[in-house]
């Protein structure tokens, strides 16, 4: 069984591609659950402070120590800015520019002092933004119950201020709109992302500062400056630009510090730090290192700290806020209490400053165990080991305290020594705190480089693999000892190293590194018995460096090259049908560069006569191919019509195609959109009936074929109703509400139900072939038969030629007698009725089938890009036929070798409708409500509701993947009655059109599996330079807006290909099955 | 091989060369504020121009297609306003061609048409030039066998760069970096600008190099 090995094969690079990813998402995608849980002042257990707190009543879970505060960010503020050295001899254009700082920390040591700020990477402004309020880790991909906007579902500061009644007023950057939407008691936005503009946030912040400050409407100011980190993208840190920025940032602290009262604390704070380059994202030194100074007019310490303390960690900023400003502390923290912070009230006894870090300290720490225990509830990344063991800490901890707060109230021992032990219990608390956050943060705040490089490698591998494969090509032994060796080496391998490491069970081996040395054993398996395989074509044009200049290699290469830039990566839409235009062009002209075109013409005199015969000797092929390829640009450009936007591309305006009917305000505008689409709907319905009457697969009277006449228009039908449903819900009465609420859910239904059953029906019988049996017999007809076994499969290959040519003569006799006028009029049903695009067929109606559904499941005024979409892809598929048969005989093997420049075309065609049917790879643009078509009411599950989301999103993908052995099929379809027998014989040959692929099985399932690889490789080697781009640009600007979702969708973009380039070879091998024992019954019932 | 063919085309290029950049210096002298950025219409405007009036001179003055029987006044007259309506054409169909390639339809119409205009007179006026208005001539030079002369070997070699330039100047429009040369046109016209005078320059190379391989049996 050839075909099973074709299968085994592909799967087997598939699976080798998604481990690939795999590997590679381990070690870059961080990811973590969101819990949804909220503090509140009540809901802390058994904490009552003790000691000197008693005695505030009303306090939340501390009382509070500030009543108002002024936080100003300012945005990439390193240490080193903020750090005065003035002995440093040559000092760098950004140092010591902010002296303000070392005045105060100088003068009034007890009042103000500066912090070393360390942040937790990925240091981009956002994730900062989030770690600083929710006291979190915040990784990439946070999974919460909102995917679509970015605001902060977790508990967090901002949260437990509004929710206490403190009035926060906002000023600059505008990312912090999206974060807490509606927050803010008032707020100045300002556009945070033109990088270039160094002044409009700051200048704006300014503005507004001072007269907030005294207006006294306020309790928390936040003001986030944007200029340092611009002047550092611009320029660099060292640079006049910035030593300007960082004086004016000077001055504005020190405006500040007149501006403050003596029960206001100033904080001034970096997000994160930036390279010598400027930049910042990653986890070097550099960039991890902000600063953070703390001033107020009243003594904030008990007494004379270190000048220069140890850093603090980010997140411990939260606790020590909310703790300070008498609030609950948010859920999610990780971080500990400042403990300098907290040793007030200082005129009392050193042992009260002690009882009330102590106290905190226990908040703290309750209100982390209270997550730790809700999170590993919610999801098992935690190791559990040291779960158990952070628990038992706890509790130990917690009994400690208990004890030491019992010995205070009865008053025992003396002072000295219930300190000492007081603080030996606040250290312990300490350790406790920091070895929680530590484990946290190595499982989700940590790139893994090994990681992710043996992602990358296993995935060039993959696609080299798929390299190989599609050059070599029919040369490629098919054999089961060469395909299935590799899985089962796999197989084997994998079982093998997972008994040798439960027998070494010193080595811990787990999955993530066991299964990498799997993939590469049977990879490198693949590789060596390739090299063994003894002349192979591949060896000689591996060697050819100038094939890396041809038109479409070239094309590649931009394509790739593209997505390293995230301008490009941005400008995809436009980029990717750019790219296929050419490509077609380039090939067209190239044909006719080559003399294709040109019909040639047997003269002695060689290249002269070409003159005198030009014009006569054109082929009409010319003019054709030029008009397709207006008419190919012409649908690439209407496509873009339907694009959508992204929020870096602020000139950008969403295409109005994409909002959905109901959102139509003016009734007639409505009711002519609503006209437009269904007549879009019909002509693609009506289009797909007229191109299966045209080959004559209309005719048989199979089930398929009544589904086809009776199943179609009722599909659109229940569409259209649906659409004029949803469409004017809201204008509806309220007395047919329930019934308007049932057919929304009904319609939706019945289209899947019956596209269900459209599958089941060609699964179950897809030849549409129709036969019509004469009586008359002449010598001209009989088949000669085989004179081996009869019915096996060398006679079927023998016999079925034959038996195909023979009914096409006999139609051909009864036209040209011209008895039956019917007939005559159905000239373009000769082909036998369909037997010569038997393959076709089938697979026209699954894309039909699958466009309607997924039109279904896409705003209703999209419907035009699927009527565009499957034009464009039918030119294409002209355009390649047209280029395949002027290139190659009809019967040479050359035909069954789908070109690289098709491949590519195809493949470009696909990312470029991913664009025109309204998507964009940001996760804000994925168009959520597809996951209510036909389940008004939401979901039991999460399974149905990702389904129907991802065929949304993916569905040029899934279009153009399932229909690309429409590439294979299309030149024999297209193929020209070969005219070589002229002279004696008039009859002009029919053509065999796709029962070639019958006649040689065996080159049939090589150029499958050719084809697989070859649009593997295409797709593999787009996503390898996606995750190479996020891999070496992880410290780049836009590395979490840019490059990190664009690699997500291209993986999962390439799984949904794969899977669907596999249902297709399947559905392929299939009509294959069927047509041969559909001529195996033929051949019984001529013998008899 | 014809060395003194191969030495009056190589002149005729450097006259070709000489006429761009002269138009990017001599408006400065006329016009104020003349600069290629800033008012980058007029130069596309004069740019053309210069080209096209170099075509013409040098079909008049090297006569690369001399023919050997007279033509009548009448002929003349009957092949100069077939060139121009082929001008025009060719314009119109680069301003088709370039829209659909993704320029703005509706906006900086005067800009695409220009554009279109540059283009044209780089490649459709050298080839009218050389080769008359004569379609079938034209296809015959853009094949692979089609060069009969220097003089079509040069017009492929410019052509081909010129569009290739083009297209190349496209590439630079999506970055981000804010240059005033990323505006449409600009970057595409610079880049179908160098395209041609590479294409100028390195034509009589191309050929010195490949003059064993290069036989022209027949003029
Ligand atoms: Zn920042
Ligand atoms: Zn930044």
């Amino acid at each position: 069984m050839r075909r099973a090995h074709v299968l085994l094969f592909l799967a087997w690079v598939s699976i080798l591609f998604y481990s690939g990813i795999w590997i590679f998402t381990s070690g870059f995608l961080l990811m973590r659950i969101e819990l949804n849980n909220q503090s509140s002042c009540s809901d802390l257990p058994n904490s009552s402070p003790q000691g000197p707190l008693q005695q505030h009543p009303g306090a939340c879970w501390l009382p509070r120590r500030f009543d108002k505060a002024v936080i100003i960010i300012i945005d990439a503020l390193k240490y080193d800015f903020a750090k005065y050295e003035p002995g440093v001899a040559d000092p760098k254009l950004y140092q010591n520019k902010l002296p303000v700082i070392h005045q105060l920390t100088q003068s009034q040591p007890r009042n103000a002092l500066l912090y070393p700020f360390r942040a937790d990477p990925p240091t981009t402004t956002m994730q900062r933004i989030k770690g600083m309020t929710t006291g979190s880790l915040p990784t990439f991909v946070d999974v919460g119950s909102n995917f679509a906007s970015y605001a902060i579902q977790e508990d967090n500061l901002i949260h437990q201020l509004v929710e206490n009644g403190r009035r926060v007023v906002f000023m600059g950057d505008d990312t912090w709109n999206g974060l807490f939407p509606k927050k803010f008691y008032k707020s100045y936005f300002y556009p945070s992302f033109n990088v270039k503009d160094l002044h409009t946030v700051d200048n704006g912040i300014l503005q507004h500062l001072y007269p907030t400050m005294d207006s006294g409407d306020w309790d928390v100011i936040i003001a986030h400056f944007l200029g340092v980190d611009h002047c550092g993208h611009k320029h660099g840190p060292d640079h006049p630009e910035t030593a300007n920025k960082l004086t004016q940032m000077n001055q504005v602290i020190s405006s500040l510090v007149e501006h403050l009262d003596d029960k206001t604390l100033l904080l001034v704070a970096g997000d994160h730090g930036m390279t010598d380059t400027g930049d910042h994202g990653g986890d070097s030194e550099k960039e991890v290192m902000a600063a953070l100074f703390l001033y107020s007019k009243s003594p904030l310490f008990s007494h004379e700290l270190i000048k220069e303390p140890g850093p603090v960690p980010q997140v411990d900023l939260v606790p020590t806020l909310s703790l300070l400003l008498g609030l609950p502390i948010p859920y999610s923290n990780l971080g500990a209490i400042m403990p300098d912070l907290f040793s007030w009230p200082e005129k009392e006894s050193r042992v009260s400053a002690a009882l009330t870090q102590a106290s905190a300290f226990h908040i703290n720490a309750l209100q982390l165990d209270r997550f730790l225990h809700s999170y590993s509830l919610a999801a098992g990344d935690l190791p559990p080991d040291k779960l158990r063991d952070l628990k038992e800490l706890f509790s130990s901890l917690t009994s400690e305290y208990e004890q030491l707060m019992s010995e205070w109230s009865q008053g025992s021992g003396t002072e000295s020594e219930y300190e000492t032990r007081l603080q030996h219990h606040i250290h312990q608390v300490q350790l406790y705190l920091v070895q929680a956050r530590a484990m946290c943060m190595e499982s989700w705040a940590r790139f893994h480089p090994l990681r992710m490089i043996t992602g990358c490698a296993i995935l060039a591998a993959s696609c080299l693999l798929c390299y190989l494969a599609a050059e070599a090509g029919m040369a490629l032994d098919l054999s089961s000892k060469f395909l299935l060796t590799y899985p089962l080496f796999g197989v084997l391998g994998a079982g093998a190293l997972l008994t040798f490491g439960k027998w070494l069970s010193l080595i811990e081996w787990d999955s993530l590194s066991l299964w990498p040395l799997v993939i590469a054993a049977s990879q490198l398996t693949f590789f060596y018995s390739f090299w063994k395989q003894k002349q192979l074509p591949v060896r000689l044009r591996l060697r050819r460096i100038s094939l890396l200049f041809s038109g479409p290699c070239l094309i590649l290469i931009f394509r790739c090259g593209a997505l390293f830039s995230d301008s490009f990566v941005v400008a995809e839409g436009h980029v990717a049908p750019f790219l296929l235009m050419s490509l077609l062009i380039l090939t067209v002209s190239k044909l006719h560069w080559d003399g294709r075109l040109i019909i040639p013409t047997l003269s002695p005199l060689g290249g002269d006569s070409m003159k005198l015969t030009l014009s006569a000797g054109y082929r009409k092929d010319g003019p054709l191919l030029l008009l397709l390829l207006g008419a190919l640009t012409l649908c690439v450009r209407l496509s873009g019509i339907f694009h959508n936007c992204r929020e870096e591309t602020p000139d950008c305006h969403p295409s109005v195609f994409i909002s959905p009917l109901s959102n139509v305000k003016d009734p007639q505008l409505k009711n002519l959109s609503y006209l437009g689409c269904v007549v879009c709907l019909v002509a693609i319905v009506y289009l797909v009936r007229k191109w299966l009457q045209h080959y004559g697969n209309l005719n048989s009277s199979s089930a398929l074929v009544l589904y086809i006449r009776w199943g179609f228009p009722l599909i659109a039908v229940s569409i259209s109703c649906y659409w004029a449903l949803s469409a004017g819900t809201e204008d509806s009465l309220a007395r047919l509400r329930d019934l308007t609420q049932l057919a929304l859910v009904a319609f939706p239904r019945a289209v899947y139900s019956l596209a269900v059953l459209g599958f089941v029906f060609l699964l179950w019988n897809p030849v549409t072939v129709f036969m019509k049996r004469t009586q008359d017999s002449d010598a001209d007809n009989t088949v000669t038969t085989y004179g081996g076994a009869p019915g096996s499969q060398a006679e079927l290959l023998h016999v079925i030629p034959q038996i195909y040519r023979k009914m096409q003569r006999t139609i051909k006799s009864r036209l040209h007698h011209g008895t039956d006028e019917e007939e005559e009029k159905k000239g373009a049903a000769i082909e036998a009725y369909g037997l010569g695009s038997v393959y076709s067929a089938a697979m026209i109606v699954v894309l039909f089938l699958l466009t309607l559904v997924l039109l279904l499941l896409h705003s209703e005024r999209i419907t035009p890009a699927f009527l565009i979409l499957l034009l464009e892809a039918f030119v294409i598929l002209h355009i390649h036929s047209h280029v395949q048969n002027l290139y190659c005989a009809p019967d040479s093997s050359g035909q069954f070798s789908v070109p690289w420049y098709a491949v590519i075309a195809w493949a470009l065609a696909g990312t470029q409708w991913f664009y025109s049917t309204g998507h964009q790879p940001v996760f804000p643009a994925i168009h959520w409500n597809s996951a209510f078509v036909g389940f008004q009411e939401g979901h039991e599950n999460n399974i149905i509701p990702a389904v129907l989301v991802a065929a949304n999103t993916f569905s040029a993908h899934i279009l153009f993947s399932a229909g690309s052995s429409l590439l294979l099929f299309w030149p024999f379809l297209c193929e020209t009655p070969s005219k070589k027998k002229r002279g004696k014989k008039e009859t002009e040959e029919a053509p065999l059109m796709e029962m070639r692929l019958r006649e040689n099985p065996d080159k049939f399932s090589g150029a499958l599996l050719q084809l697989g690889t070859k649009y593997l490789f295409i797709q593999g080697v787009q996503l390898l330079s996606c995750v190479c781009a996020a891999m070496i640009l992880r410290r780049h600007l836009m590395v979490w807006k840019v490059f990190a979702p664009k690699f997500l969708f291209e993986a999962v973009g390439f799984t949904v290909s794969s899977v669907f380039l596999f249902l297709g070879i399947v559905l392929v091998l299939r009509v294959d099955n069927a047509v041969m024992s559909w001529f195996k019954s033929l051949i019984l019932q001529q013998q008899r | 091989m014809d060395e003194t063919e191969l030495r009056r085309m190589s002149t005729g290029h450097v006259f070709c060369v000489i006429a761009v950049v002269l138009s990017i210096y001599i408006p400065t002298l006329f016009l104020d504020d003349f600069s290629f950025l800033g008012t980058h219409l007029s130069w596309l405007c004069i740019c053309s121009l210069c080209v096209i009036i170099v075509h013409i001179l040098f079909l008049l003055t090297l006569k690369p297609n001399a023919s050997s029987k007279k033509s009548s006044l009448a002929n003349k007259f009957n092949k100069l306003t077939k060139s121009c309506i082929y001008f025009l054409i060719s314009c119109f169909l680069f301003h088709g061609i370039i829209v659909l390639y993704g320029a703005p339809l509706v906006e900086s119409v005067a800009e695409t048409f220009l554009f279109a205009v540059l283009l044209s007179s780089f490649t459709t006026s050298r080839c009218l030039c050389l080769l008359g208005p004569n379609f079938p001539a034209w296809v015959r030079v853009f094949s692979k066998d089609g060069a009969l002369s220097v003089w079509d070997h040069s017009l492929q070699i410019t052509t081909v760069c010129s569009v290739v330039g083009a297209w190349l100047g496209a590439f630079p429009i999506p970055l981000d970096w804010d240059r005033p040369w990323q505006v449409w046109p600009i970057s595409c016209s610079l880049g179908a600008t160098i395209g041609y005078v590479v294409g100028l320059l390195i034509a009589p190379l191309w050929i010195y190099w490949n003059r064993k391989r290069l036989t022209y049996k027949s003029r």
